[in-house]
């Protein structure tokens, strides 16, 4: 219905002008998923105060913007970490144990799926089938594939990440000096 | 219109073109059953209870959705349609709590009643179930998701009928779940309380807050002085929770029910509803005078008032200032009342009987505590909670003689009663302000103009030489028609009565449960409660609030006159800019 000025921070001027031509046109409504999606493009994940400004201005009840972004498992609540762990839960994968790996991740990080650590580093989600079925279980983190993943060396794995952080840190560290 | 001949259970069966086959059923008197659908709300077709078998159709059709055709062949009863009922009960059943008997709804739940009438007698199904935390940050409304069959009538009356849009689903598959924007706490969300999503709900997944407890408390409490007030809507519906025919008016009864449950004294909200009319048409008609904030908008409905305050935080200097009349009538009691008898006003319990769960959260707002800081209203009950505390004490209601209600709050007229219907206000303020602004004596009191149960309806009314327009909306969704029409200038109104829910205090969200054969909001129904209250009108000599001679006696012993200082500080209130804003 209107506008609020004390929540409006944040939102670029493209997807300000974007939302407006959406407005002109008919069932301006219907664009509420291309303006999530180029929200999420902007910022890497979904804000509440992002999600109020926009069901605002395109006059879509916060409820139901909210369901929109809840439905789809592409839109993300949350920033997304630094290292993004995406378990594969295809077919192939599951037969071969991926739920078990996934539930290993979970245990270590403390997060659930769709989650990131509190120190912004990890992000845990899942996949359906990255087509490499003869590696299962698959696991993901940035672009790198992991295969023939066992629950046992999930802490390994995290381990490696965490050395490389470490290690990259130092890195900088040296080129400071 | 072309009729249709169809074929239900062998029974020859004719309707106009564009019936659904669960309406043609109902015709031959075959009650399909169902779940999700209500008439009063859009079509889900979610819950697939109301199966049938037409023939030359390859799968089971929903009987709601699905229009009649000529010719058609419809089963509603054969073994592989009961058989598929049944599983579809068991498998909502399988992921609901199996709490029957400890459960608010128990004896009342549409699920429950399901499962008996298809004959679910064992669970084959066992699976995960749901697990949700209760929400109940809310004064007037109880979230319980794991008792939520997903049949979205909560949902639908929200943004259909209300225009609140609070309430939608969120996430997908098993993990899906009925709440407001950002999963945050009724308390926190935009519900404006106004207990629609309870009145729909099939099951327990919406209840109000109870105060049962603590009035049972008060009453057991030897240094109480426990005072009740019943609103004018309470005794137009409450017969239907002991069997009685809708529209039945029982006042009487209600009165001695009340002095058997043990309270001490017991007023008449009409009183106050009688004082605000005084005070609200003295302040329509200061405001008409100078020709400022108008329209005048209703102030006695606490949803709406929430909704103004979250929605149209713009209009709420158009909003009257009058209290409700329940918070006006808990006022007097512990102001004027205590003064009368000589009592601390902490030792009187103020109980209300309201239609109305959004009353519970009225009653807590902190304008409404005495500056010494404490509630002038301690509890508000809905019709539902008298009538089970009635049940629970085993008062047979229907055998009790008539009561009457207690002096010096007790005595209303005619213009108080019908302040439980839709239009009811209106009528009563016209009443007055049309013989104060005239000084001429009104020779009909009855504004059929204002009457009827619909949601909208304009008037426009010769006072004097002045022209009056004025509007009446119920159910949250006709007042955005309403206040959009008074924002873009389209309309000028002078005076504006709105109700949160459907038909008024009538159809609150605090009133019984249906009977059996009907169903919630069912327009008949809410039609025989307003003819029960413009009856109980019609009955009275005294039809005027203005000349209720204990309305004039309060203001020459207290209050002087109307809108005097003293009655400012008493009988007046304000409002609050709302978050979150709605949209």
């Amino acid at each position: 219905m209107m506008t609020t000025t004390e929540n409006r921070q944040g939102l670029t001027p493209a997807i300000l002008e974007f939302i407006e031509s959406c407005k002109t046109r008919e069932h301006p409504e219907s664009f509420l998923i291309a303006v999530l999606h180029k929200v999420q493009e902007e910022f890497g994940y979904l804000s509440r105060e992002h999600l109020d400004e926009v069901a605002h201005l395109l006059s879509i009840p916060t409820s139901y913007v909210f369901g929109v972004a809840t439905f789809y498992h592409f839109f993300r609540l949350q920033p997304q970490g630094k290292y993004s762990i995406s378990v594969c839960l295809g077919t192939a994968c599951f037969v071969k144990g991926a739920d078990k790996v996934l539930e290993a991740f979970q245990n270590h990080l403390g997060i659930g799926m769709g989650e990131t650590t509190k120190d912004g580093l990890f992000s845990l989600t899942n996949t359906r089938c990255l087509g490499v079925c003869g590696l299962a279980p698959v696991v993901m983190v940035n672009d790198k594939v992991y295969g023939q993943v066992t629950p046992q060396q999930v802490p390994e794995i995290l381990n490696r990440i965490k050395k490389e952080i470490e290690n990259e840190a130092a890195g900088q560290e040296d080129d400071t000096e | 219109m072309k009729n249709i001949n169809l074929i239900i259970d062998d029974t020859p069966v004719t309707v106009p073109e564009g019936t659904t086959i669960m309406e043609a059923a109902d015709r031959i008197g075959v009650h399909i059953p169902r779940l999700c659908y209500l008439p009063s709300l859009s079509l889900e077709g979610a819950c697939r209870i109301c199966i049938v078998e037409v023939e030359g159709f390859k799968n089971f059709q929903a009987s709601c959705a699905t229009k009649v055709a000529e010719g058609m062949k419809v089963r509603t009863n054969s073994p592989e349609i009961r058989q598929a009922r049944r599983d579809l009960v068991e498998l909502i059943l399988d992921n609901h709590p199996m709490e029957c008997q400890t459960c608010e709804r128990d004896g009342q739940c549409e699920l429950q009643n399901l499962a008996y009438t298809l004959g679910v007698r064992e669970r084959l199904f066992a699976g995960k179930r749901k697990e949700y935390p209760i929400d109940d940050s809310s004064d007037s409304v109880v979230r319980n998701s794991e008792k939520c069959i997903l049949c979205r009538r909560c949902i639908r009356i929200c943004a259909e009928v209300q225009g609140v849009y609070n309430l939608n689903q969120m996430y997908r598959g098993f993990n899906t779940v009925v709440a407001p924007a950002y999963m945050d706490p009724m308390r926190e969300s935009v519900c404006i309380n106004c207990g629609q999503c309870i009145n729909v709900c099939p099951t327990a997944a919406f209840i109000e807050q109870d105060s049962t407890e603590m009035v049972w408390n008060a009453l057991a409490d030897p240094g109480k002085t426990v005072v009740v007030q019943v609103a004018p809507s309470i005794r137009a519906a409450i017969g239907e929770g002991f069997n009685l025919p809708a529209g039945t008016p029982e006042t009487g009864k209600t009165v001695t029910a009340l002095r058997r449950l043990g309270f001490d004294v017991v007023f008449d909200t009409n009183f106050a509803a009688d004082l605000t009319i005084v005070e609200e048409a003295n302040e329509f008609i200061n405001r008409l005078k100078k020709g400022e904030r108008l329209p005048l908008l209703t102030s006695c409905s606490p949803g709406w008032i929430k909704f103004l305050e979250h929605f149209y935080p713009e209009m709420i200097p158009y909003a009257s200032t009058c209290r409700s009349p329940m918070s006006m009538l808990s006022v007097l009691i512990k102001t004027y009342y205590a003064k009368v008898k000589g009592l601390n006003p902490k030792d009187i319990y103020v109980v209300a009987v309201m239609p109305c769960t959004a009353k519970k959260f009225e009653a807590r707002r902190p304008e409404h505590y005495s500056p010494e800081g404490f509630p002038y209203t301690d509890a508000v009950l809905t019709t539902r909670e008298l009538i089970w505390m009635i049940k629970s004490y085993g008062i047979d209601f229907n055998r009790l003689e008539d009561g009457q209600f207690d002096s010096p709050l007790g005595l209303s007229s005619g213009a108080a009663d019908i302040f439980g219907t839709t239009g009811g206000v209106m009528e009563a303020a016209l009443r007055t302000a049309y013989e104060k602004i005239t000084g001429e004596s009104l020779a009909d009191v009855n504004f059929k103009q204002v009457r009827e149960t619909t949601g909208l309806k304009e008037a426009s009314l010769k006072i004097g030489k002045q022209t009056v327009n004025v509007a009446v909306a119920n159910g949250l969704q006709n007042a955005r028609t309403i206040l959009e029409r008074v924002k873009s200038g389209e309309k000028q109104y002078h005076l504006i009565e709105l109700m949160a829910c459907p038909g008024g205090c009538i159809g609150g969200g605090g009133q019984p449960y249906p009977q059996n054969g009907h169903y919630v909001l069912e327009p008949e129904i809410l039609k025989l409660r307003a003819a029960a209250l413009y009856s109980i009108d019609e009955a009275k000599t005294i039809r005027k609030s203005h000349e209720n001679p204990d309305i004039k006696e309060i203001y020459d012993r207290f209050l002087k006159s109307p809108g005097s200082q003293l009655a400012h500080q008493l009988l007046h209130t304000s409002y609050t800019h709302r978050f979150p804003r709605g949209v």
